[in-house]
């Protein structure tokens, strides 16, 4: 069962403590955005094998979003961070990359 | 290739079954092909065999990384039915519905197909009115559905609890030519009728990369060589975003695990399929006798084939409420598939933005009952650039919000 560290409460949480909330860091484009943009907003993930980056709610806990990164291969876990941040820090890479040597993400924006 | 037949099992009894022959080529690949199909599950099977039977494309490989059937064609839960509200899905549904009943002869192999009838149960007054309204819309779209109520369950379905505490069953919407079929059995009998015409299935052959060329496709990177080709089929289920990603273009699926578990064999008690899809279980009975459960999807992306062990929980929980008899019965296996999830939770059948890739995925948790309609419509969209059937499953409906909404409207378990 996958178990997840709840950055905030500081719970090692397991999953049905949990609700996932999908891909983490998408770029958002509203309504004055090209079609492809918004598109890719609502739409398009990155649905990578292996090093993902999710969003997750300790909802049967203290109830905040927070930021995990995962393999959805292996389902090595190698972090959580708070959902305030834009992009993974910069240990939770830096533990990913020794890791999995050569992996690469889409840019953060 | 040598018919099966009575007569054909007759002769082998009496020559010690030394004359039956393999019943498809395993062939080492050309340098190139017309069409490349990549992914050897039912899916990529039917679109090769309908590209050679239907328009005549015969110089076919259909490349596999694994074994024939051997991801989600070997994996689901074999129910067939087309009782959808949208007009898109119950054409393409019901045309896939009834090439089964007759797949067992046009592939001379025989898929099993049982239509036994599938009931799905309504057990909220929401699922009452649902229902009432999709076989309405059935009935507007000459697919045979009927709405029925708890004594009429109870007749087809002697073992379930209609009064459980918590999932009453309402009533059901009852498609009598629904049913189960044998799903290797899909799988092998399109692999041989594709062998058959001299097409190439390639097992054991992993694509690492997409060839283009001036934004046009040119061949695939295997583990097995390259392999040229005029146009190509992605039909790869759960792992359509990857093989996108080689060909440079993203899509709106992301992949889940989905689980399914059957029971220690049984007598015969139970010839329909019944879903429960508030409760997110279903069920039928094998030949063999195991009772077959699915259950719900992962809320997260995954790749590994097992799932949550909760959601097998709450599957069984809720199952044994409706099915009370099943409580003291032992689980024998549970498997996970990955499942492709759309934004609107229907297929993408469509060219991409490369010229001469085609995609077929997003079938999500329901794409076995769709094999021969699938295969029948995108070899349709291979050999001719387009097809009814799969007009409406393109990719560019995201972007212009056409959506196929099945998820919301009919509230089917996928």
């Amino acid at each position: 069962m996958l178990i997840l560290h709840c950055p905030y409460c500081g719970v090692d949480a397991d999953e049905t403590e949990l609700a996932p909330g999908g891909e983490a860091h998408l770029k958002r484009f509203g309504p004055d955005s090209s079609d492809e943009d918004f598109e890719g907003y609502l739409f398009h993930r990155e649905n990578p094998k292996g090093v993902h980056f999710e969003r997750w709610r300790h909802a049967n806990g203290c109830g905040k979003w927070f930021h995990a990164a995962r393999c959805t291969t292996t389902m090595e876990v190698f972090g959580t961070y708070s959902a305030q941040l834009t992009e993974p820090p910069k240990e939770i890479c830096d533990k990913i990359s020794g890791k999995r040597p050569g992996w690469s993400w889409r840019i953060f924006g | 290739m040598k018919r099966y037949s009575a007569f054909a099992i007759a002769r082998e009894a009496l020559r010690g079954h030394k004359g039956w022959e393999r019943a498809w080529a395993s062939p080492e690949p050309r340098a190139t092909y017309d069409v490349v199909i990549i992914g050897a599950g039912g899916h990529g099977l039917a679109t090769a065999y309908y590209l050679g039977k239907n328009h005549g494309v015969k110089n076919v490989a259909i490349l596999e990384k694994g074994w024939l059937g051997g991801g989600n064609t070997g994996r689901n839960t074999t129910i067939i039915r087309s009782n959808y509200l949208q007009d898109a899905s119950a054409a393409i549904y019901e045309k896939s519905r009834s090439l089964y009943e007759t797949l067992s002869q046009d592939l001379n192999y025989n898929v099993m197909f049982s239509p036994r009838g599938v009931m799905m149960l309504a057990q909220t007054e929401h699922e009452v009115r649902g229902y009432r309204r999709t076989a309405h819309a059935n009935a507007l779209q000459g697919v045979s559905t009927e709405f029925i109520g708890p004594q009429r369950v109870k007749e087809l379905c002697p073992i379930i609890c209609l009064d459980g505490p918590r999932y009453p069953v309402l009533g059901a919407l009852w498609q009598p030519r629904g049913g189960t079929a044998r799903h290797d059995a899909v799988a092998w009998g399109y692999a041989r009728a594709c062998s058959d015409m001299g097409m190439h299935v390639i097992q054991k052959c992993e694509v690492t990369g997409v060839r283009t060329e001036g934004g046009k496709v040119t061949g695939v990177t295997t583990t097995k060589g390259d392999i040229g080709c005029g146009k190509l089929g992605i039909v790869v289920a759960g792992h359509s975003g990857v093989v996108a990603d080689m060909a440079g273009f993203r899509l709106p699926v992301e992949s889940v695990a989905l689980q399914a578990l059957v029971s220690e064999p049984i007598k015969p008690c139970m010839d329909v399929v019944v879903m429960a899809n508030t409760v997110h279980g279903y069920m039928s009975q094998s030949d063999k006798g195991e009772m077959v459960i699915g259950g719900g999807a992962d809320g997260y992306n995954n790749y590994n084939q097992r799932g949550s062990f909760h959601h097998i929980e709450e599957t069984v929980r809720a199952l044994v409420e409706t099915f009370p008899m099943i409580s003291r019965l032992k689980m024998l296996r549970q498997w996970g598939g990955i499942v492709d999830m759309t934004g609107d939770r229907s297929p993408i059948l469509s060219k991409t933005p490369v010229e001469g890739v085609f995609l077929n995925c997003g079938w999500g948790t329901g794409g076995f009952k769709a094999i021969p309609g699938s295969g029948w419509a995108m070899a349709e969209l291979m050999a001719k650039g387009a097809s009814p059937l799969a007009a409406e499953f393109g990719l560019e409906r995201f972007r212009e919000g056409r959506f196929i909404d099945e998820s919301v409207a009919a509230g089917v378990a996928h």
